[in-house]
This record gives C-alpha cells, sequence and structure tokens, in this order.
C-alpha cells in the first residue's frame, strides 16, 4: 500500500521537519542529523516507512529531531530492538543512530551478534570518543592516556577499532565517514541504508564541550577520502585500511559484500509482516495431536 | 470405567525409574508414561536430575491412576533400576508388594528383585528398551501400543532400528510373561479416553502459539528452555520465528522491539536469565509494548541448583523493573493452567500494553500430565494494535480514561510512531515537563485499575468454616490438594486457598476464607513464606504457620502432611 504510493511525490528534505534540539552549539551531532535527512530523501524513503532505534546518549536524541517511526530504548540496547523489528515487519527500513559507549560498549555483545546475524540494518555509530550526556568520561574508542575527571591518570585500557572488528568479521557494510565531511557523508548513510545486510557506519565529530583532543582540527588534519582506485571487495586490503589509525584516518567505504541477510533464512518473511501471517488453527491442531 | 472385577487390584501405581545421565531413562520414561496415558491412565511425573549430561544419579517418577492424580508421591511401588545406586537409594521405601526390576548382572537386590537378563534378551544399546518391555509387562500393557509408541519416539526412517526395537521389547515382554508378576496388579482401563501426554513448559508453549505468538527470543536456561524447544520444532509449520538471543537482555529487547512492530511475543527464562532481563521489562512498561515473561523458576541464589525447583522468585517478579507500573503475575497449578493462563498473559498483555507474567518452577515445567485436549480451533489469537478510525492526527500515548492509547503498528498507516524510554509527550517524544510526567505516571498507573478488575480469584475448596485452611499458589496445587484431601477423609475440616493468579492482588475476593478459618498455614516451595508476606503487606492478615519447603525438590502430600502432623 505505501509503496504504491511512493510514485505519487517525490520525498523531500521538509517530510523530514525541523526541529529545535538540546545540543551543544557547534556540536558534530549536527552535521550528521543534516546528512541522515538527506540521505532518507536520496533514497526516496518516506518518514513512515522508516524506524529509527536509539539507545542513550547525545546521539541517541537524534531521531526526535526528524519525521520517522522511533523507538528510543534502553542505553546500549538499540540493536536487538532493531532485529526485533527487521523480524517482525521486513519492510520497513531499520536504522540504529547511538553513540560510541552505547554501541561499543553497553551493548558490544550485541554488535558481534548483529554482525553474525547479518540482520537487514543500517548502524549509525556517532563516534566522538567521549561520553557526552554524563559529561566528560572516556568512552570505549577514548585514546590511550585521555585524561578526564573519570580517569585522572588517563584512559589504561587500548581503544576499540570497531572498523577492524567489522571487517575481520566480515560485517556486509563498513564504513567510516566524518561528521564534517561534507555531501559524502549523506551518501554513505545512503548506501549503508540500501545494503542488504547488516551496515556500520562509524561517524567520527567532534565533541566541542568535553574532548578537547579530537577537535575539528584535529581530524580534518587526519581525515583522508579513500581512492577511487581503492575496492571494498578485497577483504585482506580493507583489513589493512581498517587497522590505519593515527597519523591517518581513512574515510569511505572500507570493506562490503552480499552475504545472505539474516531475514533471507525464514521463508515466512519472504510474504511480508510477520503481524499479518494468521496462525493456521489446523494446523495447530495437528501439533496438538501430536502429544497423544 | 474401570473394571474392579479384581478388588485386589490397586487404582494407582508409583513407577520409579533411576539411573546415570547418558543411559536412556528419560527415554523408558517418556515412552512408558505415553503407553499408559494410551491406556487410559492419568499420569503426574516427576523429573529429578542432575546438571550435567552423563553419570550423575537421576530419577523419572510416574505416578499413575486410573483417575485423576495432581500431585507426586514420595514411595515406591515399582522400582526400575538401571544402575546400582537406585537400589541402594530407594530399595528402603518398598512397601512388602513392591517390586524392584533390575538388570540380573548386578548381583544385588535380595530374593524379591526381579532380576532381568538383559543381556540374554538383546543388546546393551537396547537395555532401555528391554527395562520398558518388562515394565509394560508386568503393568499389563498391550505389547503392540507399547511397539508403536518406541516407534513415534524414535520415528520409523530406520527400518533396521524399528525392526531391533521391536525384537528387543518382544524378548522382554515374552520373557516378563514368563517369569515375573507383580502382586497386586494395576486395574486396567476399558474404553480409554484419548488424552495428550504433555508437561507444563509444553503446554505453555501450545497456549502462546493459539494466543497469537508470532516471535519467541530466548537464551538457554533450565528449566524454561523446553518452550524454546517445543516453539522451534513447530517454527516452520506456523509461521513462528524463535531466535536464541546472544544474551537475556538481547531476548528481551529483541521481543519488545518485535512487539513494537507488531508481533504477539514472550520470552521465557528463570531467575538468572530473568535478573539480566529485568531493564527490559521497565522498558516494555514505559514504552507501553505488549511483553509476556515466563520465568520457570529454581533454587537460587546466583546459579543455586539449576535443574531443582523452588518458588522463591514471587518477590523477585513482583518488584521486577525500576519505577513504577502495572503488571500481571500468573501461577499456573497445573499442565492445563499452563495452556489456559498463557492465552490471558497474552491477552492482558495486548489490552492492557505493557509486561505480564507467568512464574512456574521446574517441577510443573518437566511434569507431564495426562490432559484433555486443548481447544484450539475456536478460540481467537490476540490482535497486535489498535485500529484508528480515520483520525487526521495520531500520537502513540494519547492521554484516555482507562490509560490504555491506540496502539499502531509503525509502516501500516501514514502515521508515526514514537516511543521512548525517557518520560514522554503524548505524540512519544522526550519532555521534562514534570506536569506531562504526573499526568503520564497517572495514565500508565490506571492501566492498573483494569488489571485488577478481571484478576482471577483464588480457587476456594473444602469445608466452608474450616478448622484448618491450607493458603498455596502456584504447581503447588495439586500436593496442597491432595493432602487436605486426605485430611478430610480422616474426619478433619480442612479446606484450601488457592492463588493461581498472585498479582495483582484483591482482598475482597479472598478474606472470608481467610477470616472464617480457625487456623491458616500457607504452604509454600521456598523459606521465607513469600506469599504469606505478601497477602500480609496487602491485607494486615498475619498468616501464623507456615510449610515451607526450599530442599529442591517438589512439595508432596506426605511432605505436607508429615509437617501438619
Amino acid at each position: 500500500m505505501a509503496r504504491a504510493k511512493r510514485g505519487i511525490k517525490m520525498v523531500t528534505i521538509e517530510d523530514y521537519g525541523d526541529y529545535e534540539t538540546a545540543w551543544c552549539p557547534g556540536c558534530g551531532n549536527f552535521s550528521i542529523l543534516k546528512a541522515v535527512k538527506q540521505a532518507l530523501v536520496a533514497g526516496n524513503l518516506r518518514p513512515h516507512e522508516v524506524v529509527f532505534v536509539s539507545g542513550i546518549g547525545q546521539a541517541a536524541k537524534a531521531p526526535h529531531y526528524l519525521n520517522a517511526n522511533v523507538f528510543n530504548g534502553l542505553h546500549g540496547r538499540s540493536l536487538p530492538v532493531a532485529t526485533g523489528i527487521k523480524l517482525a515487519n521486513p519492510e520497513l527500513t531499520v536504522v540504529v543512530e547511538s553513540g560510541d559507549g552505547c554501541n561499543y560498549g553497553e551493548g558490544g555483545n550485541h554488535l558481534l551478534a548483529a554482525i553474525r546475524r547479518n540482520i537487514d540494518v543500517t548502524l549509525l555509530v556517532h563516534n566522538n570518543q567521549v561520553y557526552g550526556l554524563t559529561k566528560g568520561q572516556a568512552s570505549p574508542t577514548s585514546a590511550e592516556g585521555f585524561v578526564t575527571k573519570a580517569q585522572p591518570e588517563g584512559v589504561a585500557s587500548a581503544p576499540f577499532n570497531p572498523i577492524a572488528v567489522a571487517v575481520a568479521m566480515r560485517t556486509a557494510f563498513v564504513a567510516r565517514g566524518f561528521a564534517e565531511m561534507g555531501d559524502g557523508l549523506s551518501g554513505l548513510i545512503q548506501q549503508g541504508i540500501a545494503h542488504r545486510g547488516f551496515a556500520l557506519i562509524d561517524v567520527l565529530q567532534p565533541c566541542v564541550s568535553f574532548n578537547k583532543v579530537n577537535t575539528f582540527a584535529w581530524y580534518k588534519q587526519r581525515c583522508y577520502t579513500l581512492p577511487s582506485a581503492y575496492d571494498p571487495t578485497d577483504w585482506e586490503a580493507a583489513m589493512k585500511v581498517a587497522c590505519e589509525w593515527g597519523e591517518r584516518i581513512p574515510i569511505g567505504i572500507i570493506y562490503r559484500n552480499e552475504r545472505p541477510s539474516f531475514e533471507d533464512h525464514f521463508p515466512v518473511l519472504s510474504q511480508g509482516p510477520l503481524v499479518d501471517r494468521e496462525a493456521g488453527r489446523a494446523m495447530l491442531k495437528e501439533i496438538m495431536e501430536g502429544y497423544r | 470405567m474401570e473394571n474392579s472385577s479384581d478388588n485386589k487390584a490397586r487404582h494407582s501405581l508409583n513407577i520409579l525409574i533411576g539411573g546415570e545421565a547418558g543411559q536412556g531413562l528419560v527415554t523408558v520414561g517418556q515412552i512408558l508414561a505415553k503407553s499408559l496415558v494410551r491406556s487410559g491412565y492419568f499420569i503426574c511425573v516427576t523429573q529429578s536430575y542432575q546438571s550435567r549430561i552423563r553419570g550423575g544419579h537421576n530419577t523419572f517418577a510416574i505416578r499413575v491412576a486410573v483417575d485423576e492424580v495432581i500431585a507426586p508421591r514420595e514411595s515406591v511401588d515399582l522400582l526400575v533400576a538401571l544402575d546400582r545406586d537406585t537400589v541402594s537409594l530407594y530399595s528402603g521405601d518398598l512397601p512388602s508388594d513392591g517390586l524392584i526390576v533390575l538388570d540380573g548382572a548386578f548381583d544385588i537386590g535380595g530374593d524379591s528383585a526381579l532380576k532381568v537378563p538383559f543381556r540374554e534378551l538383546a543388546q546393551e544399546r537396547f537395555s532401555n528398551i528391554v527395562a520398558l518391555g518388562v515394565v509394560g509387562s508386568l503393568l499389563g500393557l498391550d505389547q503392540e501400543l507399547m511397539a508403536a509408541a518406541v516407534d513415534d519416539f524414535f520415528g520409523k526412517k530406520d527400518t533396521s532400528l524399528v525392526a531391533e526395537n521391536h525384537r528387543a521389547l518382544a524378548a522382554a515382554t515374552g520373557w516378563a510373561a514368563a517369569n515375573a508378576t507383580l502382586g497386586r496388579k494395576l486395574l486396567t482401563v476399558s474404553n480409554p479416553s484419548r488424552r495428550l501426554m504433555i508437561n507444563g513448559n509444553e503446554a505453555i508453549a501450545l497456549g502462546a502459539v493459539s494466543a497469537g505468538l508470532r516471535f519467541y527470543s530466548f537464551y538457554p536456561m533450565t528449566p524454561s528452555t523446553s518452550i524454546a524447544l517445543t516453539l522451534a520444532g513447530q517454527a516452520k509449520r506456523m509461521g513462528l520465528i524463535v531466535e536464541q538471543a546472544e544474551d537475556e537482555i538481547a531476548a528481551v529487547n529483541m521481543a519488545i522491539g518485535a512487539s513494537f512492530a507488531g508481533a504477539p511475543v514472550m520470552v521465557g527464562t528463570s531467575g538468572g536469565g530473568f535478573a539480566l532481563m529485568v531493564e527490559g521489562v521497565s522498558l516494555a512498561a514505559m514504552t507501553e509494548t505488549p511483553l509476556v515473561v515466563v520465568v520457570a523458576q529454581r533454587p537460587a541464589p546466583a546459579t543455586g541448583l539449576p535443574t531443582r525447583t523452588e518458588q522463591a522468585d514471587l518477590e523477585f517478579v513482583l518488584h521486577a523493573g525500576h519505577g513504577e507500573f502495572p503488571r500481571a503475575i500468573f501461577s499456573p497449578g497445573t499442565v492445563e493452567e499452563c495452556f489456559h493462563l498463557t492465552r490471558r498473559a497474552f491477552e492482558l498483555a495486548e489490552r492492557y500494553q505493557g509486561p505480564m507474567f507467568l512464574l512456574t518452577d521446574q517441577f510443573l515445567a518437566d511434569s507431564y500430565r495426562a490432559v484433555a485436549p486443548f481447544e484450539v480451533e475456536n478460540v481467537s489469537p490476540v490482535r497486535a494494535g489498535t485500529e484508528v478510525a480515520g483520525s487526521s492526527q495520531y500520537v502513540r500515548f494519547a492521554i484516555t480514561d482507562s490509560g490504555v492509547s491506540p496502539r499502531l503498528r509503525p509502516g501500516m498507516t501514514e502515521h508515526l510512531v514514537v516511543v521512548d524510554s525517557d518520560e514522554h509527550t503524548e505524540d512519544g517524544h522526550i519532555t521534562e515537563d514534570l506536569s506531562v510526567r504526573k499526568q503520564m505516571v497517572e495514565k500508565r498507573l490506571r492501566k492498573g485499575e483494569g488489571i485488577k478488575a478481571e484478576v482471577i480469584p483464588p480457587g476456594v475448596d473444602g469445608d466452608p468454616n474450616p478448622e484448618l485452611l491450607l493458603v498455596s499458589w502456584g504447581s503447588t496445587n495439586g500436593a496442597v490438594q491432595e493432602a487436605a484431601s486426605l485430611m478430610r477423609s480422616q474426619g478433619e475440616k480442612v479446606a484450601t486457598l488457592h492463588f493461581s493468579q498472585v498479582w495483582p492482588m484483591v482482598p475482597e475476593q479472598f478474606m472470608g476464607p481467610l477470616e472464617s478459618a480457625r487456623h491458616v498455614v500457607s504452604i509454600e516451595g521456598n523459606a521465607f513464606g513469600q506469599l504469606g508476606r505478601l497477602i500480609r503487606r496487602e491485607t494486615g492478615f498475619q498468616i501464623d504457620k507456615k510449610v515451607l519447603r526450599y530442599d529442591g525438590l517438589p512439595l508432596t502430600p506426605e511432605s505436607i502432611l508429615g509437617e501438619l502432623s
């Protein structure tokens, strides 16, 4: 029904609304929010066809600032919720939007499981290498030695490299963006959403209030766009690029493949939303008779 | 119905099969139980096993009777010893007319034991079929009926296996017919009714599917796992999705996501797994998402006794989840109630849009019974979500008198469905407006009034002005009813008050019986007397005596009577 209507009117950026936010001026979230809206418009997705799932953190508030279906759940638990939504109704476009703390810290186990399942969900991680909502503690991606009030002697653990982990696990789509990279970011998001299977888009962003190390200038100096000759289907090359960090940080689609997505393993889902499948009463009776 | 020509024959018999894990005693037990049910008997099975795959000492006890049996017994009339330990552990419990069936090679058990030459009758790997044949023959079961039960259990694909099984069964029944009799035979049932042989977990799975379940997520945990296994076995035919999640946190959040998107959902676990789900319970309450949670209790704290039974999570489930929100907790007392109360939990979850609970335990989860087939064809499944007729505006959390807001499924209309774990406005967006906060708390709590109006009253049975009132909940129902009935047969004025729904409590439903009894005793499978404490909290009524069992085994009529005398 919804799909038939799609041709009638092209989706515009206005359809996704314009709302006041609770973010600090200069926050990288603004650019990411704009890029998300542009990606949805470019994909001609209508707001009611999309569900945003988020957790807790400044990034997790992003879905409140656009028009779409929203499930803003618990800290770290967006991926299981998104998986449940996609399995119940595979016709929905499901995007998870949350920060590095949510997805790489609290919800780390769910990230590994989502990659293994290859559920057709797009995970957009606002990665600012710090906890913003709780005012400046270290995140899983904070550099070793990063000093905060909670880690006054500097972070003692090594930072998590989400891209290397995702490539190692042959995630269907792995990309890194930078909040201030311009139109390229919405392109990455659009491709991630369009790619069938699980997509991880890690978006580096400055936190103007709590991260005085990884600033706009810090990222600008290091981020470089992967050349057009780079082949993201070459896994070994991708592993090498995925481990690049520090002086030079690659931006773009790092790796992709065409693994079958998780939903493909459930024949029942080829017939549309689970909810529309009426349980066969006669079959249930037959199953019950099996207990005689 | 029963043949009473032999007045020495027994109406009931307790069979205990014991052995090491891996010896196939559950196979013998299940096939024997099925043969008994197909022969028209009632059964009550108690499975007691250690948390290991091989070795250890396990038992499968079948109480079989011509009339309905509702509780296990501790005595043994027919002991089937697949190992030596079974003989030393249980032969002392045998009455004078009891019988031990064992392997002649054990060279123990005294003269009265029936020493079966297992190795002569079949190869070692068919020992369990030999044991089955001997016991079936002693009980007077039809050999063809047993052979059919064996085939149903193992399948008929491997024709040589089918033939070997039948050969072992025939050899065993032939040997038993020539060499063995049971002192007092079991009455036979003529024109047996067709019943299901089904346990608590299987009945929950069937009840859930009949209620419209579309999505079940879980992480394996004894004793809840067989709900998942039952559903997984039916998933393809019934068009369900059953997903083993990476942990219980994922399981509950996945179910909440699927429910939000319109699929009736359930999760099942035990205490430790439920502890991990608790934040999700609160999420379901805040986002007003239907969720059915089964907690199959086992002894705790922590890992406790993984394969034993207990009723110690009532207070936990009652209080699980931060913040205040309404819920219902059902505590099935029978396998039939496992089916019906699961359906009810689904209906309430959908009607009141929040978490609803079923509290069972290992004993009931694993206890096979003979039950009349459930009505599954003429019962309707829940409809997920509500219709919003022709309105141009939609808000997910509209404030209403009942507290229930119309629930649209995302993507089904052009209306947007927005929910938040933060306090939210009517349209589902995060808010810190404190007057909205107050309105939303009150809206959510108003749903509790509806839930309360639908509470199933506790069952009251027996003398209207009793000397003694026995109060119980959940799986202990059968043992308590039987204990009361035994006391009444001794001339005592005894009544029972049993809760199949433990929350919410509606004191008007049960204060009469509590106050009219001279003595009130609560009978529970925990060490605190948690139902008694809850009754006191809700009503001020102090139950002064408690019969409590927390050694990992189910309450039995004998254990209750022993404490009351």
